[in-house]
């Protein structure tokens, strides 16, 4: 009981602290508590099998959940997946039955995923990522690829292009079956914009050099992006369609831009004097300002999580490490798990990112809280380029 | 402790119970999914789509570029010759993007065809090793190329006539993994575009 107790003092302690003011946050987290070593919620799971026992385990675990035996779990998790699941969760600290409910309708793994929805909501209160989806890449040796869709854990992956070309940094539309993306097949990397719904595709943007990197306005309306038109790789600013367009830096080298959820920032990676740094501009137009990364070198592939607290980015020294820093800069970053180019989930708690094994990339979840981690179902070939559906 | 202890079996036995008859009694609630692609979307949760409702969409269905030079008008008319200057592949420090004194003699003979042949045009292409990140190096690899039509344009060729690609790490030269092999991928390609006949 000893445990239990502790365990459900350390949720409660870390819960508060990530409700405190920004200002308290960020003392807090540099002084006294560190949510980056949230303790997992210890969970039994009895009564499933196979496929649903497995889409359950991996859900639950990255999703800052540990498996221990039932006399040491904070909640039971009990069921069965004869013919469709059902299941309930048993607060054996509350004394009670939390969650009881029965899915219908859908393919097991679909219903696994459901309930694992279920069960994070009903323990954290926080909306679950089982049914959610992800775009990506997967490249041969030879460097050509296609973009790919799936579930968040790799599963039911469809190539999305069939373009026999290098491909590059998916986005989706915040809300929406559609995303944008380079592609080579014209010849000269272009960006284009595909409605999943419909299957069809157009250029948005094929100016002479690089049209790289959409990033769509948490609005939908607006796409940021680098283009090297006028000379140099720079953060440009257009309507959805590709009309509009604003330039908005003028700094030595850009990549990656990404939004804030308040579509007022567009963080990207730049140079200062050849000095990788992570950076942000005004959406529309205005000076430029650092973003402190001091303790995390050669920072590029910024990612502002949904709740705008955090921007997730790659961090580069002999190796490549996922990295997280306090968007309003009051921390220092925090160095989680090695890998590149994370991608928030829509509930600011999971990232999805690549890591090498060997000289092939894999894509891996991770529960930013606890580091816990792993890695989702392999498309053959290099997967890399998450982004995660919002 | 003992009604813990009491308590905890109980309600296993319950659960246990409940699992075993099925929906029928033991569960009140029962969530009807829809078969088919779930996907993005605000409503019932992140990246759901309430009741397996597709999005409508009212996204761009026309071309649009904003005006300005396009990226493959001018280069798809012509022939690639990939040949005539295979030997002045530019090589660059590692993370640079400046072309070394060393090489600069290897722009003066690009420059030099470019103006013996006059309706001739060039595609450099900028290249990167693959150390960092693909889309900083895919900006590397442009910042590389845009710096040989740099240095080029000094040398009289009009920037027009010159247009830049960057691969990024995606087509090292060597697909090794030591400094010999990025030493050949830190690089710009230079290929002669003639007019088709």
């Amino acid at each position: 009981m000893k445990k239990i107790i502790f365990n459900f003092l350390t949720i409660t302690l870390t819960a508060a602290a990530l409700n405190f003011s920004r200002a308290q946050q960020a003392i807090d987290i540099t002084t006294t508590i560190n949510p980056f070593g949230e303790k997992p919620i210890p969970v039994s799971l009895d009564g499933f099998s196979g496929e649903v026992e497995s889409v359950l385990k991996f859900d639950l675990y990255v999703q800052g959940f540990a498996f221990v035996t039932p006399d040491l779990a904070q909640y039971q998790i009990s069921g069965s997946a004869g013919g469709n699941v059902t299941g309930s969760v048993t607060d054996k600290f509350a004394k009670k039955v939390i969650l009881s409910r029965g899915y219908t309708g859908a393919a097991l793994r679909r219903e696994a995923h459901a309930f694992a929805d279920d069960i994070v909501f009903a323990i954290t209160g926080r909306k679950g990522i089982g049914q959610t989806k992800i775009a990506f890449k997967s490249q041969a040796a030879d460097g050509t690829g296609e973009i790919y869709v799936s579930d968040f854990d790799g599963h039911d992956a469809r190539a999305v292009t069939h373009d026999d070309a290098i491909v590059a940094a998916p986005a989706w539309v915040p809300g929406r079956l559609a995303l944008y993306y380079t592609s080579y097949q014209p010849g000269n990397p272009d960006i284009f914009y595909h409605n999943l719904s419909t299957g069809r595709r157009s250029i948005i943007s094929k100016f002479s050099g690089l049209n790289d990197s959409a990033a769509v306005s948490p609005d939908g309306s607006k796409v940021a992006m680098v283009l090297s038109k006028s000379g140099s790789p720079n953060v440009y600013v257009c309507n959805a369609d590709g009309s509009d367009l604003k330039r908005l830096t003028t700094s030595e080298e850009d990549s990656s831009p990404c939004w804030s959820p308040n579509g007022e920032w567009i963080c990207f990676a730049t140079k200062i004097q050849s000095r990788r740094v992570l950076a942000k501009v005004p959406a529309d137009g205005g000076r430029i300002q650092i973003v402190r990364t001091a303790g995390a070198p050669n920072p590029t592939e910024p990612d502002w999580s949904p709740d705008g607290k955090w921007i997730a980015f790659t961090s580069q020294t002999s190796e490549f490490d996922i990295c997280v820093v306090p968007a309003d800069g009051g921390a220092s970053p925090v160095v989680l798990v090695p890998g590149q180019d994370p991608s928030w989930s829509a509930n600011s708690r999971t990232l999805v990112f690549n890591r090498a094994i060997g000289y092939r990339q894999v894509l891996s979840v991770l529960d930013v809280f606890t580091k816990q981690a792993k890695d989702v179902a392999r498309t053959s070939g290099s997967n890399s380029e998450a982004a995660w559906a919002r | 402790m003992i009604m813990n202890k009491m308590f905890y079996p109980l309600a296993l036995a319950l659960v246990a119970a409940l699992a075993t008859t099925g929906c029928k009694h033991g569960f009140t609630k029962v969530t009807p999914l829809p078969e088919g692609p779930s996907v993005v979307g605000p409503g019932t949760g992140p990246g759901l789509i309430p009741g397996g409702q597709m999005p409508t969409d009212t996204g761009p269905s026309t071309v649009q570029t904003g005006g300005g030079p396009t990226s493959e008008g001018d280069i798809n008319g012509m022939i690639p010759d990939r040949a005539a200057l295979a030997e002045q592949t530019v090589y660059f420090a590692f993370d640079s993007y400046v072309v070394k004194t060393k090489e600069h003699g290897k722009l003066v003979v690009v420059a030099e065809a470019l103006k013996s042949d006059p309706n001739a045009k060039l595609l450099v292409e900028g290249n990167c090793d693959e150390r960092g990140t693909e889309e900083y190096n895919r900006s590397l690899g442009e910042h590389r190329s845009l710096a040989a039509r740099e240095g080029l344009a000094k040398l009289g060729i009009d920037p027009m006539r010159v247009f830049t690609r960057s691969y990024g790490k995606d087509k090292p030269a060597d697909p090794g993994h030591d400094e010999s092999a990025w030493s050949k991928n830190r690089r710009d390609d230079f290929v002669l575009l003639h007019p088709k006949p």
